[in-house]
């Protein structure tokens, strides 16, 4: 209770608990993914697990952008920022990323020049300031954030701007979730599907897990109470026997999403035959690149970029907790070698990948609780 | 990066930039209202603001209680922020 601090939510929080509980048929394990990094936050921020019965968990799926990023795809990165005329533009949460030799942080360190930006735009302003240089924008998210990069790619072309490129590591989530329910690995009970995504692709991209699938989903707010509602919603539909996409965002999301948003996207992007995602491996059409229209915009034709493919680190587990197979605090490395501070894996980076928001809230109680249940 | 931040439009400038001053939580910034073109923002309107750009028109009170989220986020909504308040985009 001490987690959802006002009275009136945890108030509400504890009614839904109560429903989600009544709605358990005795014996039967359910076991819900969310598939954003926000959502990860959320509920370790408000300890929403424990208004959950014990039946019922919740996994923490591939939906942090800077958690996916192959380390192949950083050092090519960096073999772009480290050419003298270059100037490279990321966003913070990058800058940490590790790569097979080091991460933006440490390039920029070695001399490469490197710097961060809060939007593509800003990225854009540096180019029209730096005409002698040639300004890369290190494009990553979701389709929360393509249209952004696209958006700015067809500005640059509208300005003629010679000097912008953007290295595009753009993904979609729809082939990841794919890629989740085809793996052997895990038996998943429902979705709740990505808030901001969905604000632009809307919610009918996700019909094929209920109708091939036989799983529902449902496009959940990012509030504590949004979630336990969303997985109050996932409980119904399942003891009702259904098997739907239902939108509990609606303050946000329209069913039908952002039509100029997906447009940019078409306009500018076209989707890769494959993209390697870290901890997941290659998936098919999983990824999008600069289309041939917009080769003057793309970083990775301007330029010779190794293109190596490197293997994540041993004792790193981020491809299990990227799937849900592994809790963070399962991992070998968790808390110990791999900390916010020190990172091995992409998940303990950024604030949004499920390590580091555990190491940040739930570490110590989780590993108490983990404790007493060996007893 | 992912954070959506609620921004209130104070300004909307003409031109081809499709940019509107929005203010973030005192902090006055440009941003990019292309992606609303179809129901067009006018001052007075909430937003949701993901990397420089305005993705989605929201009421008064759903900006309220995302701000009162972010705050309660910390380090990652100070980021985002201090980001915000070093952009400069025209």
């Amino acid at each position: 209770m001490r987690f959802v601090d006002e009275y009136r939510d945890a108030e509400q929080a504890q009614a839904l608990a109560t429903q989600i509980a009544a709605l358990c048929e005795p014996g039967r394990q359910y076991k819900f993914m969310e598939v954003c990094g926000g959502h990860t936050h959320t509920i370790y921020k408000h300890g929403l697990e424990d208004y959950l019965p014990e039946n019922v968990t919740l996994v923490h799926g591939p939906g942090c952008p800077v958690c996916v990023i192959p380390m192949g795809r950083v050092d090519d990165a960096i073999a772009i920022a480290s050419r003298p005329e270059v100037i490279m533009t990321s966003f913070g949460d990058m800058m940490r990323v590790p790569g097979g030799d080091g991460s933006f942080f440490d390039a920029k360190a070695a001399g490469a020049d490197i710097r961060m930006v809060y939007s593509p735009l800003d990225a854009l302003k540096v180019a029209r300031n730096n005409p002698d240089r040639s300004v890369v924008f290190m494009a990553i998210g979701f389709e929360t954030t393509a249209p952004s990069t696209a958006m700015t790619v067809l500005r640059a072309a509208a300005e003629g701007l010679t000097n912008f490129s953007v290295f595009c590591n753009h993904v979609t989530i729809i082939p990841a979730i794919k890629a989740i329910l085809d793996s052997p690995d895990l038996r998943l009970d429902g979705f709740l599907g990505p808030g901001h995504v969905s604000t632009v692709i809307g919610c009918r991209p996700y019909e094929f897990i209920a109708r091939d699938y036989g799983k529902p989903l449902v496009c959940a707010g990012f509030e504590p109470l949004d979630i336990l509602q969303s997985v109050y919603m996932l409980m119904r539909q399942l003891a009702e026997g259904r098997a739907e996409v239902e939108n509990q965002y609606t303050r946000v999301v329209p069913w039908d999403g952002n039509a100029r948003a997906l447009r940019a996207i078409g306009e500018v992007m076209a989707l890769r035959p494959y993209f390697e995602w870290r901890g997941l491996g290659f998936i098919s059409h999983s990824a999008l690149g600069v289309r041939d229209a917009y080769a003057a915009y793309d970083a990775e034709r301007l330029f010779d970029v190794p293109g190596v493919r490197v293997a994540d680190p041993k004792a790193c587990q981020c491809g299990e907790v990227l799937k849900g197979v592994l809790k963070p605090w399962e991992c070998k490395v968790f808390g110990t070698a791999c900390t916010p501070e020190t990172p091995i894996g992409t998940c303990m980076v950024s604030s949004e990948g499920a390590c580091a928001a555990y190491y940040n809230f739930g570490r110590f109680q989780r590993q108490r609780l983990t404790e007493a249940s060996r007893v | 990066m992912c954070l959506g931040i609620p921004g209130e439009i104070v300004d909307v400038a003409p031109g081809p930039g499709d940019l509107a001053t929005v203010d973030v939580a005192g902090v006055r910034r440009a941003v990019n209202i292309g992606l609303l073109a179809d129901d067009p923002v006018r001052t007075g309107d909430w937003v949701l603001v993901h990397v420089g750009f305005a993705m989605s028109k929201i009421d008064e009170a759903e900006a309220a209680a995302t701000l009162h989220l972010l705050r309660g986020l910390g380090q990652a909504y100070t980021d985002e922020l201090s980001a915000l308040a070093d952009s400069d985009i025209s």
